[in-house]
This record gives structure tokens, C-alpha cells and sequence, in this order.
């Protein structure tokens, strides 16, 4: 009945693909350990992201050894999801702006970490305004 | 399409193939047809988990409060200062290894090694519930220590909350169910139901814990890193 009875591969393959897997991982973790900031730390984490993405689909999940009607059912629908990101992204850009623009918040306020927090003893309800 | 490479099954491969499987009035995929329809399972719930990403890629561009540090929130101290993340690190670790264990898994299933088979599973099963196990201390200290909740935290954005409980709930659940799917296989690998039936079911099972590591893949850098 099927074609490919299974998918059958050498062991190796999958040795190599797991060490890179962790590599790669490490690599992302990396990046927040050495608190690079900025355009690079975007570049890098999607990069990652998407080798390890492609590593487990391609090789883990066997998509390359798939015949192409498969491949395409499985990749193509999610491609018009870039679309939704893309639209999302514009909408939120201008969103945002009109909040700044129009609602006084300020685009440059700081967050506060655990070690803010826990440090001081006052009690959350005086704020000074 | 006299010129193109035939296989020994004899269908052509590539384009040519592409065509004169969905053009002849015939079996599409070439595959189980439980592995065809996992994979449709596995398509329609990226669409589910890309609606949450979204959703948290929407509220992330338009909050106008600043986003939590999720690298100080999620640092974890063995002693001495807080290794920033580490928990999470070791959550991505974890999945990955049991991705790899998953691999062997089917690989030894199309073997008919059924001992080894029934092992690799039960490890990656017990990768699994450590992971979840890790993900229940994660939300503990989140709700208790630091009081974050779905309206509200301490530290900036309020939709932090939302996003984080729902995101990394839903996929918790997934890792949960995966677990009882991946224990059930086992037992019936072991008892030889798939003797006669075939291994691919090993291969399907398979590939769904592979699609719950990938899934994790983008929480761990969208949600975590970012």
C-alpha cells in the first residue's frame, strides 16, 4: 500500500542533528547569558529559532524524506500565517504610536525586576505621585 | 512525463510527482493514513499556537507599559547569586533531550527491537513529566513569590500575566497529554500489538512530541528570550 514502507535511517544522522540541536540552544542562551541587547540580540534569537525549527521538522520529523504532496500540505498553509505576523506587526506599530502619541504614556519608562521589589519594604499601596 | 526519474514503487518524485498525485483520481499520500492525519492535526494546531503568539506579539507592540525582564523574573539562585534563566534553560534542555530519545525511539521501533523501543519511549515520557514537573515549580513561584496573575504583576505590562498563564499552559497541557499518549504506546509496544499492525504508530506518536518540542522552540525564543 504505502510506497516508502517507514521511515528508516541511518542512526548518525540523528546523533548529529540532537549535538546541534544542543548546540543551538545553548547559542540562544548564550545570548541572554552575555546580555547582548539590541538589533543583535533580535537577529540572533530568530536565527536560532529558525535552524532548530528546521532541524526538527526536516530530520526529526523525516519532512525531507516526505513526497512532495505531503511537504506541501504541511508547509504551505502555515505560510499565510507570515501574512497575519506581518499585518499584526503593522497594526500594533501604529497602535502603539497613537497610545504614545495621544495617551501622554512614556515610551522610555523603565520596568522593574524582582530585585526592586523584593530590596524595598515599604508596601505596595503608598505611591508617591 | 516519460523524461523524469520513476521510483521503485513507480511514481515520479519532485514536481512531476507533486502533479500526478493530486491530479489522478487516487490515494494522495503515500503514507498511513494515521500519520496523514496526524500531520493535519499537527498543521491545524500551529494555527492555534501562532493565534496565541500573535495575540502576545499584539500586546507586546501596543502596551504602553514597559515588558517585564523575563530574564530576572526567571532566574533561579542554587546558593549563590541568581543564574539569570537557568530554569528555563534547563526546561529547553530536558526537551530536547527527550526529542532525541524519540528519534531512537521510532528508529528502533522500525527495527521490531521492541525492548529497546518500549525503553526509548518510557525515557522520553519520563523527560516529559519532569518538564511538566519543572513548569508547576515555574507557575508556583510566579503566582506565590512574585504574585503574577492573568490581570496584573509587580513589575510592568499587565498582559505579561495573560500571556505567559495561557501560552505556556496550553502547551504544558500538550506536554501533559503527550505523556499519556507516549506511556500508552509503550505498554502496547511492549506487549507486541504492533507486531502485525506495523511500527509506524511509533513514528506518529513520534511525531507529535517532536511537534511539542518545536512548539516549545518558539515559546522559549518569542516569549523568553525576546
Amino acid at each position: 500500500m504505502s510506497a516508502e514502507a517507514g521511515q528508516q535511517h541511518p542512526l548518525g544522522i540523528y546523533y548529529k542533528i540532537w549535538t546541534l540541536l544542543f548546540f543551538l540552544s545553548g547559542c540562544s542562551y548564550a545570548v541572554d547569558f552575555f546580555e547582548v541587547q539590541g538589533a543583535w540580540r533580535w537577529t540572533l534569537v530568530i536565527l536560532f529559532m529558525a535552524l532548530k525549527a528546521g532541524f526538527i521538522v526536516s530530520i526529526f520529523m523525516h519532512a525531507v524524506w516526505e513526497r512532495m504532496a505531503l511537504v506541501f500540505t504541511i508547509l504551505g498553509p502555515p505560510m499565510v500565517l507570515l501574512l497575519l505576523i506581518a499585518f499584526i506587526t503593522i497594526e500594533g506599530n501604529y497602535t502603539s504610536r497613537t497610545r504614545y502619541t495621544y495617551m501622554g504614556h512614556d515610551p522610555n519608562a523603565e520596568a522593574l525586576g524582582p530585585s526592586d521589589l523584593h530590596g524595598e519594604e515599604h508596601g505596595g499601596a503608598e505611591e508617591k505621585h | 512525463m516519460s523524461g523524469t526519474a520513476v521510483n521503485e514503487a513507480g511514481l515520479h518524485s519532485g514536481v512531476p510527482g507533486l502533479v500526478d498525485d493530486w491530479s489522478a483520481d487516487k490515494q494522495a499520500y503515500h503514507v498511513p493514513w494515521g500519520k496523514a492525519m496526524m500531520w493535519i492535526f499537527l498543521v491545524s494546531d500551529t494555527f492555534i499556537f501562532t493565534c496565541f503568539l500573535t495575540g502576545y506579539l499584539n500586546v507586546r507592540l501596543t502596551t504602553t507599559q514597559p515588558w517585564p525582564p523575563q530574564s530576572e523574573i526567571f532566574a533561579l539562585s542554587f546558593g549563590g547569586d541568581p543564574i539569570p534563566l537557568i530554569l528555563i534553560a534547563i526546561m529547553t534542555f530536558i526537551l530536547i533531550t527527550s526529542s532525541g530519545t524519540m528519534a531512537l525511539a521510532v528508529n528502533m521501533g522500525y527495527r521490531k527491537d521492541k525492548k529497546k523501543t518500549f525503553w526509548f519511549i518510557v525515557a522520553t515520557a519520563a523527560l516529559g513529566a519532569s518538564f511538566v514537573g519543572m513548569q508547576a515549580f515555574e507557575w508556583t513561584k510566579l503566582i506565590v513569590d512574585e504574585s503574577v496573575r492573568p490581570w496584573g504583576n509587580p513589575f510592568g505590562a499587565p498582559q505579561f500575566g495573560s500571556v505567559f498563564f495561557m501560552i505556556t499552559g496550553f502547551h504544558g497541557l500538550h506536554v501533559s497529554a503527550g505523556v499519556i499518549y507516549l506511556l500508552w504506546v509503550a505498554f502496547r509496544v511492549k506487549r507486541g500489538y504492533y507486531d502485525d499492525k506495523g511500527y509506524e504508530i511509533v513514528e506518529i506518536a513520534g511525531l507529535y512530541w517532536h511537534f511539542v518540542d518545536l512548539v516549545w522552540v518558539f515559546i522559549f525564543a518569542l516569549f523568553y528570550l525576546l
